[in-house]
């Protein structure tokens, strides 16, 4: 399997907030925020289908989403997953001495993990503080 | 509230509206009113050998509201001045934590202005857009009473009707926007030149036109004037002027008082003047440039001797690090240009702007020095003290806590040489002002004429604040400080007004030995003026709602009552 | 009959939009229709009707699973916890309205807390650059009535606020610009092409992160001096007819967001815009203007600055003053180095929208948030306490983007027995005040609630 290293920014858009005000367990939620998108040039490079889940790691952390090409263009060496819970996975906590974490232009690297499945808001964020207990999203 | 019996007892009272210089009297005071007497279960409160006034009032400070805050939020360096720390004694009784020097924090303005014995300040600029701000920061301020001046000098209506020649619907909208705002009178900040700000310009002189509005700053100036004679308001017009700190800017700001002449004051307050003319340190320069700068107080104040409808305040130059702020926009970035430090601006949607530019007045700087010297020449050279009111323009030329200095320097030749001697260009300042020859020294009557009587009947409110007569509020201040043996040592003076002995606020006691013991009970003022809706105005205004020209909804734009929880309302009422 | 309420101000972004129409029901419990409002806070106000909204506290057992509690209990936990903490750490204000930022105040000082919000991670760069070098602003009716040349740098209005192009910047007919966005150029400065670069007449697509070095070219050029052939992936002549653009402007409008805060150099990229919006005051009128996200994340900056001196950042822990150095005293930092002992998370989701990592560390110490709805925080808590939607429920001040109050109405009634963030701060303060055997002290202002009763406390 082939891998990609790209510049991350995480940002707002339109779907994620018309999401995140009906609720973070709304399956709207989980369809706007668990995606990041890509320039095709670069699904190719990695042998990532779109639509299909990749696995990101940044220098903290790991998370899966669907890539998809970009609703709004990104260009190449540049990816971008939406603000919230599954960006927050991976974004460094380093703030430059200011408070203001590195939630864009961090290095990832991206690989293909079609097998893999996304996980949910609240498994993500109850699991990573040990009180996960399955179940649904 | 006050509900108990209070009596200060055996003081030096002065209080100049009932021309008591020192009598040795007690005041009685009961449900917060000042009484002929009181019952002998009163709480006594003893003040031999002290000075007993009224509470002071303030009648011009920067004190809450946005442009304030700004210089609060743009200067965390200010917090490293902040002098006393809250003890653990104030922790422990919960009295609220202080910060800012030059803009302190909202606990800390109210806590300092109680421990100096001050009633009432009056904020000296709101934005009418912005007024909800100003009260919500009125509301969590401790202690004083405060009322809030909303500014009209470059509103489009106001210009737009003037242009016109329409007294009669500049004033109907003055009185709808007082009542929205919850105003206490007309202020009028660089008439046309903020205006001009907008498109990054300025009016320097009476007579430039305004651009876009075809209308002159003395045509502002003298349409305001009449406006607010036609409402009979409890305040004058109260005016910054055009060309503010500029070499040789006092014959504009002569030409500017004289707009006044002939215009006489109506009202059923007492007040005698049309126009108050505010921190006139900052307007009474000549030279032409900062290399012959040089103090014209003399020639300023010859003129405001003579002309009894004026009144005056000082603002006086303190020589502190401070931050500047004012709704004169394009001085504050013409200041900024000269000391090249942080610049913020806020210009408001038809209505105003501000600035804010931090400022150090070096005591190593001539121009600094000449500028200390002309505030106070100012009040030196004053012939009715009851016109000539102790300011600082808070924080502009200095905070309000450097008000105990100035009367120090006031009342002492001696306090005046020493600052004077210590200057690097002691020669130079001599020469470019006259402070040096003047031997006057204040009396303690003018110090209470000037920081009570005075500027209580100026704002119209004599019958409430500045002085010590039955019936009215029960605001008393009592110094450490023998009338009969003054100290000899200057900085005992500036001590005593530092530290208030005992104040009592709407008779309860707030501060004892210079701490705070009560948050007190303050109030808003405002005044509601009563008249026949004009529906030209309410036209007009609601157009500039619904075609957008504002961007926020007429329905939000009232200050709602919770805001101003304890309001002292003055009623105005305008026959049709 | 259902009501039309107009006039009404939205709760969702810093455009913080008063022009909504709201139809309710007769019994003023349900919202029916939401006029005028873009979809986030048609939702928003929808969302208000979910039938699922806590009512009571809940307090999560040794199991794991959360339990209903009645609010004097979760008051007198929420009291007992922050007084025996050391350093408690209030952090979130993005949805509350201003009176209950004043009523924190009082726990913060009681508890020696460290208070903070949103700003630490969205705009606190741009205080930091502020404090640095001032902020020559506007309100945005200015812009909608004057602006010619409208700058978009780092910010993607129509995803994050979606209306502020109609009503403020590109498209509205304003006082001295009546052709609307005929009148105006807009340039966009972004790594994408983002839905704002779509409109934009002149799109400046840089290298991601290399804004300070773009700044630094456009003041460069308008002092005069030569660049190289491309600075930050721009070609020189576009950068100098950007900048002639700016030059020619009658009055020109810069607004910038998170892709300046988020990115590499942080501050130091809103010094450079500051610095460029006084340069071009040299020339032209100018002014820039941060987009802050929320109706109310300015609100915070404003009452913690006239009560504190400080926006945000504030370290109340010393009792004897307040103390901001943010890297320091900033809850992301704070919490990295596991320095503060109790977390309570207002009217925000820090479970979402925190670094993961930080989020692990603060979940090591009592937890606690307040918010009207289920969210990620709430769903690791230790205690949650649900409280009014500020501009649904309960009414209040909110500062819109460009510090203009505000005065938000309730359109429908609160549900039974939930309070307001006020009420609950001020319960959560006297009993504090019970807890330590001293008096609450209140200002004057407090003995008139703008709610109909005072809080019982028992």
């Amino acid at each position: 399997m082939s891998k990609i290293h790209l510049n991350m920014i995480t940002q707002r858009s339109i779907e994620e907030g018309a999401a995140m005000e009906k609720g973070k367990t709304n399956p709207d939620y989980f369809e706007a925020c668990s995606i990041c998108e890509m320039h095709p040039d670069d699904m190719k490079k990695a042998g990532i289908w779109k639509n299909t889940n990749v696995r990101v790691t940044s220098e903290c952390g790991t998370v899966i989403v669907k890539a998809i090409e970009p609703t709004q263009y990104v260009p190449p060496g540049l990816a971008h997953i939406r603000q919230g819970v599954w960006a927050n996975q991976v974004v460094p906590p380093r703030t430059q001495s200011t408070g203001t974490p590195q939630y864009s232009g961090f290095p990832v690297t991206i690989e293909p993990a079609p097998n893999e499945k996304l996980k949910s808001a609240l498994e993500l964020v109850q699991g990573a503080v040990g009180l996960w207990k399955g179940g649904k999203l | 509230m006050a509900d108990g019996e209070l009596i200060v007892k055996g003081g030096y009272v002065v209080d100049p509206t009932r021309k008591i210089d020192g009598e040795v009297a007690d005041i009685a005071m009961k449900d917060g009113k000042i009484v002929d007497k009181v019952s002998s279960s009163a709480k006594v409160i003893d003040a031999k050998g002290k000075v007993v006034m009224a509470g002071g009032v303030d009648v011009h400070s920067h004190v809450a509201g946005p442009k304030v805050n700004a210089g609060r939020l743009m200067r965390p360096e200010d917090k490293l001045l902040s002098g006393t720390c809250r003890s653990g004694m104030a922790q422990k009784n919960g009295y609220r934590m202080e910060s800012g020097f030059s803009i302190p924090s909202v606990f800390r303005t109210g806590y300092e202005y109680g421990r100096m014995g001050y009633s009432f300040v009056m904020e000296a600029a709101m934005p009418p857009l912005l007024a909800p701000h100003t009260h919500e920061e009125i509301h969590d301020t401790p202690i004083i009473d405060e009322a809030a001046l909303p500014v009209f000098g470059n509103n489009w209506f106001v210009m737009e009707y003037l242009q016109k020649g329409e007294v009669e619907n500049t004033a109907a909208y003055i009185a709808w926007l007082l009542k929205v705002t919850k105003g206490y009178g007309i202020k009028v900040v660089n008439p046309g030149g903020t205006a001009a700000w907008a498109w990054g310009l300025n009016c320097l002189n009476l007579n430039d036109n305004v651009p876009y509005f075809e209308i002159t700053p003395a045509e502002i100036i003298r349409g305001l004037i009449e406006a607010n004679e036609y409402l009979g308001l409890p305040h004058s017009m109260h005016l910054h002027q055009n060309d503010l700190g500029n070499p040789g800017n006092y014959k504009g700001t002569i030409d500017a008082l004289k707009i006044a002449e002939g215009i006489k004051a109506k009202n059923k307050f007492g007040r005698e003047q049309v126009m108050h003319s505010t921190h006139l340190q900052f307007h009474a320069y000549g030279g032409t440039t900062w290399a012959d700068f040089n103090s014209k107080a003399k020639e300023v104040m010859d003129y405001v001797n003579k002309q009894k409808n004026i009144t005056i305040d000082l603002g006086c130059v303190t020589l502190d690090e401070t931050t500047t702020m004012t709704a004169d926009g394009p001085f504050e970035h013409h200041l900024h240009g000269l000391n090249h430090l942080k610049w913020t601006n806020v210009d408001v949607e038809l209505e105003t702007a501000a600035g804010i530019v931090p400022f150090v007045y070096d005591p190593q700087s001539k121009v600094c020095d000449i500028q200390w010297a002309v505030g106070l020449e100012l009040a030196l050279f004053a012939k009715d003290m009851n016109r000539t009111f102790i300011t600082t323009d808070h924080p502009n030329a200095g905070p309000f806590t450097r008000y105990p200095r100035v009367i120090k320097w006031l009342m002492s030749k001696k306090a005046r040489e020493a600052t004077l001697g210590s200057f690097k260009h002691k020669d130079k300042v001599i020469e470019a002002t006259n402070i040096h020859g003047i031997d006057r020294e204040l009396s303690l009557f003018e110090i209470a004429q000037m920081t009570r009587s005075g500027p209580a009947q100026c704002l119209g409110l004599k019958n409430v604040y500045g002085g010590l007569a039955p019936g009215m509020s029960a605001e008393v201040a009592v110094y450490d400080l023998n009338y009969k043996n003054m100290p000899s040592d200057p900085e005992k003076i500036e001590a005593a007004f530092q530290r208030a002995a005992c104040f009592i606020k709407s008779g309860e006691i707030v501060v004892k030995d210079g701490e705070v013991v009560s948050n007190g009970h303050k109030k808003t003022v405002w005044v509601n003026v009563k008249m026949p809706e004009n529906p030209q105005v309410t036209r007009d205004v609601t157009q500039a709602f619904t075609k957008g020209t504002y961007t926020m909804n007429l329905i939000n734009y009232p200050v709602r009552e919770y805001l101003a929880p304890h309001p002292y309302v003055i009623d105005v009422d305008v026959e049709a | 009959m259902p009501k039309l309420i107009k006039g009404v101000g939205c709760p969702y972004c810093g455009s913080s939009c008063d022009d909504i129409e709201v139809l309710v029901s007769d019994d003023e419990t349900k919202i029916l229709e939401v006029h005028n409002a873009c979809i986030i806070g048609t939702n928003l106000f929808h969302h208000a009707n979910d039938a699922t909204r806590p009512k009571l506290p809940r307090m999560r057992q040794p199991d794991g699973s959360m339990k209903e509690i009645p609010y004097d209990e979760a008051i007198d936990w929420m009291a007992k916890t922050m007084l025996k903490a050391k350093k408690p750490l209030i952090y979130g204000f993005g949805s509350t309205n201003c009176e209950g930022m004043s009523a924190v105040g009082r726990i913060a000082e009681k508890s020696g807390a460290v208070l903070d919000n949103c700003a630490t991670i969205c705009h606190g760069p741009s205080f930091l650059a502020i404090f640095d070098n001032g902020y020559p602003s506007c309100t945005l009716g200015e812009a909608k009535n004057r602006a010619d040349v409208v700058v978009f740098w780092g910010c993607n209005p129509m995803h994050a606020h979606p209306r502020h192009t109609s009503r403020y910047s590109i498209f509205p007919r304003g006082y001295f610009t009546q052709k609307g966005q005929m009148q105006r150029t807009v340039l966009c400065i972004d790594p994408r092409e983002t839905d704002t670069a779509k409109l934009a007449d002149h799109h400046l697509m840089l290298d991601q992160g290399h804004d300070y070095e773009l700044f630094d070219a456009f003041r460069t050029v308008l002092r005069g001096f030569e660049i190289p052939e491309t600075v930050a992936g721009i070609p020189r002549e576009k950068i100098k007819e950007s900048v002639e653009i700016m030059k020619k402007a009658k009055f020109c409008m810069i607004f910038f967001g998170m892709g300046c805060t988020h990115t590499d150099g942080r501050n130091h990229n809103i010094d450079h815009a500051i610095s460029l919006t006084r340069d071009l005051n040299n020339h032209t009128k100018c002014s820039i203007m941060a987009m802050r996200g929320h109706y109310n994340i300015a609100g915070p900056g404003q009452v913690w600055s006239w009560q504190f001196g400080f926006p945000y950042c504030i370290d109340l822990s010393k009792g004897s003053h307040a103390h901001m150095n943010p890297g320091e005293t900033s809850s992301v930092d704070l919490a990295m180095r596991d320095e503060v002992d109790c977390f309570v998370n207002v009217g925000t989701d820090a479970g979402a929208h925190f670094p993961i990592q930080a989020v692990q560390h603060l979940k090591k110490h009592p937890f606690i948030t307040i918010d009207p709805n289920f969210c990620m925080a709430s769903e690791i808590a230790d205690l949650h306490i649900p409280v009014r939607i500020a501009g649904v429920d309960e009414p209040g001040v909110v500062y819109r983007m460009d510090n203009v109050p505000i005065q938000f109405r309730a359109v429908i009634k609160g549900l039974p027995g939930v309070p307001s963030d006020e009420e609950l701060f001020d319960r959560v303060y006297e009993r504090m005040c019970e807890l330590t055997n001293t008096q609450p002290i209140w200002l004057a202002a407090k003995e008139h609630r703008k709610y109909p009763h005072n809080p019982v406390v028992s």
